[in-house]
Order: structure tokens, then sequence, then C-alpha cells
């Protein structure tokens, strides 16, 4: 796949270290990527691997280094603009894009950039744009604007910015964390593209899946330690989990039967028009019902139908036997339904308030004293125990809930719905943008709770996790519900197979 | 075509509207639809043109300003103080006075937004305060109508007698606010500058990332604003002959609800001169044609504020997403 002879550099860093206070982010770590190769920077939060690339693109300056060479070049200090002038682009994972410019202006941006008054000529903006576009294999409508573009085409938008800045080396951190495992594919047939076109890309991703699919080599860091510098061929998914956490993550079908258990959900020829039709279901206590499918099967409008954000055109559900229509969210959550969404950062989490305040905002009912105003050492008993129940790491409980890495953050989302008592868990993607470490700790907390007697239904695209995960697992496509499947009697290929099909 | 609407969905609808109601106007009342009522409707609307395509350039940054107003009034004082220390100077520097007092009151709040990392609308209800207050305290309240004459004679660019011997005329004002209009669409769609001031505004981490001096950017914006408030503030002198320090107190919010009608958009990145100038021209032919019709002036505001409400409302919905719901429910 490399044009570039093997033993080309885009870059080569030696010993580099970085330390923040008192915490060794980067403890003399080398780092190399060749030229045209896709290489990954696998590691679990906070391992060091932002520093790294934040190192390289002159974002912080590294407090000893023995070498930092790009493209073949020693380079004694790193600025960003020097690294955007010498080829290197990053495409964060926010993508730092403008969203209410047009696709076209978002390409050609950094040819705004600059104090120095120049005129915009917008016919040759769109001409470059369009070219960069055609080179990476994909037609968009320049002049639209970027917020009406999906997130996956957005992500090819940041592609094409970096690309029009003749990059060279690109970071892409984390570009497929929010994109469907087609879009995911088309994203990988870009970078396929861009390598072989002699552009070296280093992919950081927390699905290791896509990860020894698309590298050629993998670089694991963890505790801004260099652990080692792996080719991916011949390297499975455990292996490299046990590479970046340090421990065996063990997956193992972990189904069983529960034919005693009393129905606590069900639906009945449930259907909305345009999004999903004919949906029955049944969940039992206790157990772990797995949801999966492409996206836009209608997994997302079934679980806003079950919350009562939507209301269904026909069909009937109960909860624990009885008649359940809710009207309204609240009436859900009145009724004992729980619903962790897709989109933590934007939907789950007031991002700016505290910990506490994120863990008791759904009770805040059942915290008030007498006279009506919330008792704070209810609120902080609740707290306590959710955060020792949970295993959330966290500083203190006033601290920001974006302080908290996104597996943390992810907890306190579980414990703000577990302190409703509810009697149904709905669980929409948990797991994106969650390294595999605290992957592993999720899914402990969701079989406790299972075997406590909970029911849940866990939505996922990836079928690795309804495999391992569920009891059994129903499989949506284009609004219905096509199969159901045993774990126990089926392999994840065929089950992908079924499903990509 | 369908590009056009898309990307002026708000501008298109506000004009079809705008239309619609000169139209009405025309019919209803009949001095609407004449030359002198249509050009002193536009003697009228030039100080608030000129300060909307400052608030405009503000707004895209991520900014808001409450104090440009004010501003104006304060360059006013000073300018006749200095200029009446000069001899009393001429239009040049007249011009060169009043753009370069209003730079430096909005180079002020550049700097205290920036420096101090507070956000706009607080420091610029702080200077509009200590403005108005430094103001009326140096000034004692009192009109100055000691002006040099240049700066109080009526120049017109534009005259015309009818049959009846009606004059119709524009005057300098409206001239300088074409120049002003014009400057400001090159600043935002034709240079680099501009363009760095949108992407500030709708994502300036983004920006910063990418490069954009943030600080330069703010001084752009606000001294922008500024140089425009310092114009109209010449103009204002210049149509009603005398310096009142708190003739302008006020008008602030009206140019901004204007703009913001004119699809703007608080919290930055969005918003063109043709909106703009819409917004502004929609709340004044409304005005207008309320006082044409015999409605009490006193009426006039809140029947004002709720067009504006009705407008923002509506160019907030979007038609298509109402029409599938419609679609969906029969």
């Amino acid at each position: 796949m490399t044009t570039a002879p093997a033993d080309q550099f885009a870059l080569r860093l030696h010993k580099v270290s970085k330390a923040f206070g008192g915490v060794q982010a980067l403890n003399q770590v080398d780092f190399e990527v060749r030229a045209g190769e896709v290489h990954c920077l696998a590691g679990e939060n906070g391992c060091g691997k932002s520093t790294l690339i934040k190192v390289v693109t002159g974002v912080h300056q590294p407090e000893k280094a023995e070498l930092i060479e790009l493209f073949g070049e020693a380079v004694g200090q790193i600025s960003p603009v020097l690294a955007r002038q010498l080829g290197v682009s990053v495409i964060w994972q926010d993508l730092a894009l403008f969203p209410h410019m047009t696709v076209a202006e978002n390409i050609a941006f950094d040819d705004m950039v600059g104090l120095r008054p120049r005129s915009v000529k917008y016919r040759e903006m769109i001409t470059r744009s369009g070219d960069v576009l055609a080179r990476l294999g994909v037609q968009m409508d320049l002049s639209a604007p970027l917020n009406d573009l999906p997130i996956a085409q957005r992500q090819v938008v940041a592609i094409a910015r970096a690309l029009m800045n003749d990059a060279k080396l690109i970071f892409m951190d984390e570009p497929t964390a929010s994109l469907t495992q087609s879009e995911t594919d088309r994203l990988l047939d870009i970078v396929r593209k861009l390598s072989a076109d002699g552009v070296a890309i280093v992919f950081v991703s927390h699905r290791l899946a896509e990860v020894l699919d698309i590298a050629e080599r993998v670089t694991v860091v963890r505790d801004g330690n260099l652990v080692g510098v792996y080719p991916t061929e011949g390297m499975t998914q455990a292996r490299l989990g046990e590479l970046m956490t340090g421990h065996l993550i063990e997956n193992a079908v972990v189904a069983r039967d529960l034919p005693d258990a009393p129905v606590v959900f069900e639906a009945e020829g449930l259907a909305r028009h345009g999004e999903f039709s004919d949906v029955s279901l049944k969940i039992r206590a206790g157990e772990v019902l797995g949801l999966t499918g492409l996206i836009g099967a209608g997994r997302t409008e079934l679980a806003h139908v079950m919350m009562g954000m939507r209301s269904a055109d026909s069909g009937h559900m109960l909860l624990n036997g009885a008649a359940y229509a809710p009207s309204h969210i609240r009436s859900a959550i009145k009724q004992g339904m729980a619903y962790v969404s897709e989109d933590r950062l934007s939907l789950g989490l007031l991002q700016k308030q505290s910990i506490a305040d994120n863990t008791v905002i759904s009770v805040l009912h059942k915290l008030t004293t007498a006279t009506g105003l919330i008792s704070y050492t209810r609120k902080a008993d609740l707290v306590r125990h959710w955060i020792r129940e949970l295993g959330v790491k966290i500083g203190a409980p006033e601290d920001a809930i974006s302080t908290l890495s996104g597996g943390n953050q992810q907890k306190v989302v579980l414990a703000k719905w577990l302190a409703t008592e509810p009697k149904l868990l709905i669980l929409d993607s948990p797991t994106v943008g969650v390294d595999v470490g605290a992957r592993a700790g999720i899914f402990r907390i969701v079989r406790a709770l299972a075997d406590e007697g909970l029911a849940i239904l866990l939505i996922s695209d990836e079928v690795t996790e309804v495999m391992f995960h569920s009891d059994r697992i129903l499989h949506m496509a284009d609004g219905r519900i096509v199969q159901e499947y045993d774990p126990r009697t089926i392999t994840v290929p065929q089950l992908e197979e079924r499903i990509y099909a | 075509m369908r590009n056009i609407l898309r990307s002026y969905t708000i501008e298109t609808r506000l004009a079809v509207v705008l239309a619609l109601i000169c139209i009405a106007l025309s019919v209803t009342a009949p001095q609407f639809a004449t030359l002198p009522n249509l050009s002193s409707l536009m003697n009228q609307s030039a100080v608030n043109l000129i300060w909307a395509v400052g608030l405009l350039v503000v707004l895209i940054a991520g900014g808001i300003d409450i104090s440009f107003a004010v501003a104006s009034s304060v360059v006013q004082y000073l300018a006749a103080k200095l200029l009446m220390s000069v001899g009393g100077g001429n239009w040049v520097l007249g011009f060169l006075f009043c753009g370069s007092l209003g730079i430096l009151l909005g180079l002020l709040n550049a700097w205290l937004i920036h420096g101090f990392r507070i956000i706009s609308i607080v420091v610029t209800i702080a200077t509009f305060n200590a403005f108005f207050g430094l103001l009326m305290f140096f000034s004692g309240g009192r009109n100055i109508y000691n002006l040099p004459d240049w700066w109080t004679a009526r120049i017109f660019i534009f005259e015309h007698q009818n049959d009846q011997g009606v004059w119709s005329e524009l005057n300098l004002s409206v001239g300088v606010m074409v120049v002003c209009v014009i400057a400001t669409w090159v600043l935002i769609r034709r240079t680099n500058i501009g363009r760095q001031l949108y992407a500030f505004g709708d994502n300036p981490e983004g920006a910063r990332r990418a490069g954009v001096n943030i600080a330069v950017m703010q001084g752009v914006a606000f001294g922008w604003m500024g140089l425009m408030a310092g114009i109209a503030g010449l103009m204002q002198v210049n149509i009603f002959q005398e310096v009142v320090p708190n003739a302008l107190y006020g008008r602030e919010l009206d140019v901004l609800a204007a703009v913001v009608l004119g699809g703007a958009r608080l919290g930055g990145g969005k918003g063109t001169i043709l909106g703009c100038v819409l917004g502004v021209m929609f709340v004044a032919v409304t005005q207008n044609g309320l006082n044409l019709l015999g409605v009490s002036p006193f009426a006039f505001q809140m029947i004002i504020g709720a067009v504006i409400l009705v407008a923002i409302s509506t160019s907030n919905m979007d038609l298509s997403q109402i029409m599938r719901r419609k679609e969906a429910r029969s």
C-alpha cells in the first residue's frame, strides 16, 4: 500500500518527555511514522496520546526531546504555524469547523487566516475545494452550510481542509466515534486512498476492530510510557486491549436463560410512520436485551417512543403487565423508565455543572425536606452512595462534570438514572467515546444491575458489544425487527455478516 | 435559485413581507408611495442604518454592543469641543475626529472584553452607563448650539420639486450611509479579515486553533462599530443641527432588534448586510405606515414590539418541518 520507501519517515520523535504539574504525561517516548503509512496510536484515555499529538503540532513544547524530525528534517522547536507549513494537520475530535459557513468556506478557511488584508475569491475557493473533494472521491454540495450536513460528511470536510493545506501527515483523533458502521467504512476507504497517495495518517480510535483493520502498525502508550510498536498483522483485539490496559480484558458470552423471570416491558405491534413498524418485544426482569442494526434502522426512534418523547401511531406497550402509554418523558420516568441517550455530551449531561448536580438532577423532588427546599445532607448522601456504588473516579463532587474522562462521565449518567430507581433501563450506544478499560467497567456495572433484577435494553452499533453483554440479541433493519439471536449459538462474524449484508 | 433561497431564507422572507407591507400601505395610505415620503423615510433611517451595519459586524464576531448609541453622543460632544478649539475645522476634520474618537471608544470595549475575558454584554452595559454618566456630568445635560457652520449646513445629494411644489430631498447622511453599507459589505464579505470575523463568531476555539488572531478580531469588530458610531454621531448633528447629550439614549435597542430581525445571529457567525438593511427598513416602514395611518404615537412601541416578535419567531420556524408534521398527522 505504501508508495514511499519504508525507510522514509514522515515523523520521528526520540525520547520525548513532557510533564504537567507533577504528572509525567510523556516519559521518554519514541514515536515514528513512516511516509504514507496508516499508523495507529493506541492507549486509554489520559495515557498521553493527546499530549503526544500536541507536541508534534507545536501546541505543547516538550521539556526534553532527543530528536524531533519531520519529513527528514530535524526541527528544533515546533509552533502550530510551522507544523502546518511543514504539512502536519490534526483533525480534532470536535473537528474545529465552522457550522454556519458553507462547505467550500470551511475547506478553504486556512487561506483566510492572517492579518494582511486581501480579497476573497469565492470562485477560486469553490474550484479548489471541489478539486480536493474529487481527490477524496466524494461529491458534496459546496454551497451547503456545514450544519446541514450529517457528522460523517463534516468529518470528510475536515479531511478535505487538511488536504487543502497540502498535509502529508494527518492526525485523526477518534474520527469514527460518532459514525455508523457504513460511514466508518467509507471513511476508512478515504484513509486508504490518502495513504496510497503518500499521506501518512495517524489514527486514534477506541474501536480496536477498525484499528486492526486500517493500520499497518500500532504504537501503544500506557501511563505516559511507550509500551511498544507492533505490526497489526497477527494482532488480536484481546491482545491489543491487554497491551493498552495492562491487564486481560475477557470477552466471553454471558447470555443466560430467564424463563421464570417476570416480563417487565412488552411492546406489541408498535409502529411510527416513517420510522419503524410492527415492533414486538419482551424484556424480562434481570435480562439484558441487545438491540443492534445499522443506524437509521429505527433503534433510537423506538427508544424515544418507549420513553414517551414521541408517540406511536399504532400498537401498545405494557409495563409490569399494566397498559403503558406515556404522554411525556416525565411520566415515563415516573413509571420507572430510564434512558441513557446516545449523545452524552449534549443531551446526557449538563457540562458546566458539578458532578453532584448532574447526579441528582433527575431526582431533585426526592431530596426536598418538609419545607420544599433541597436538603444538602440528603443530596450529599445520595451522591456519595452512587459514586461509591459505580466506582466513579472523581476529585470532589463539586468539580465540573467536564473534568472527568468519558468513561467516568458515562458512569455519572448511569448514576443519575439509577437514582430514579428504574424498572427498565435503556442504554443507547453507551460506550461512544469511552476507552477500552472504562468500557469493561461500564459493562461490569450493567451486568451487576441485571443480576439485581433490572431489565436492560442495550442499543449498540458494535456487534461485539451486544454479543458479549446481552442475553438475547434483536436485529433491527429498516424499522423492523428481523431476527432474534442467542449469543451462545452464533459467532461475531456470522452476526456481522447478517447485519452488514 | 434553490441555493439562493436556501442561503438567504430569512432575507428572502423579510423582503417578501416588507414588499407586502409596502403594497398594503400604498393602497391604504395614499401619501406612502410618494417621493417626499420615501425620501424623508430614507433621511430618518440613515443614522440607524449606519449603526446597524456596525453592530452587524460585532454580532457576526460573536459579540454584542449596547453602548454604541451613547458612544455616538460622546463623540458628538467631544468632537464639538475639539473642533471649536481648532477654530471650527471642516468636513475632513469632522470625519477624522469623529471617526477616530469612535474607534477609540470601540477599542476600549474590545480591550475590556478581550483583556479581562468579560462577556461583551456585561462590558458594553457598563460602558453604556459610564459613557452616558460622564457625558451628562461634563455637559451638565446642556445642549450645544454653538457649532461650526459647515456641520449644521444642509447638504442635499438629491433634490426634486413636484407639480404641487413639494420638495423631495435626500440629505448628506443618506449618501454617507450608502458608503458605510458598501464598505461594511466589502469588509465582511470580500476580505479575509471578514471571513475570519465570521469564523471567530461561529467557533472561537476552532478559529483560535486555525491561527486566527482573536485579539485583533475583537479590535476590528468593535473598532468598526466605533467608527460607524462616530460617523453616525457626525451625521446626526448634521440633521438636527445641535448636540443634545441624551438625544440618542435608548436608540441602541431598536437598532439591535432590527439587526437581529434581519437574520444576524446572537452568538455569532451569521448575518448579512442585505438582511441587516431589510431589518432596519422593516421597522422604519412599519413606523412610517402607522404614522400615516393616523395611529397614536403612544401605540407605536407596542405595535412595533409585537411585529418584531412575530417576525423573529416565524423566521426561526422551519416551514418545511411544519409541512411535514401536518403530513404525518393526516
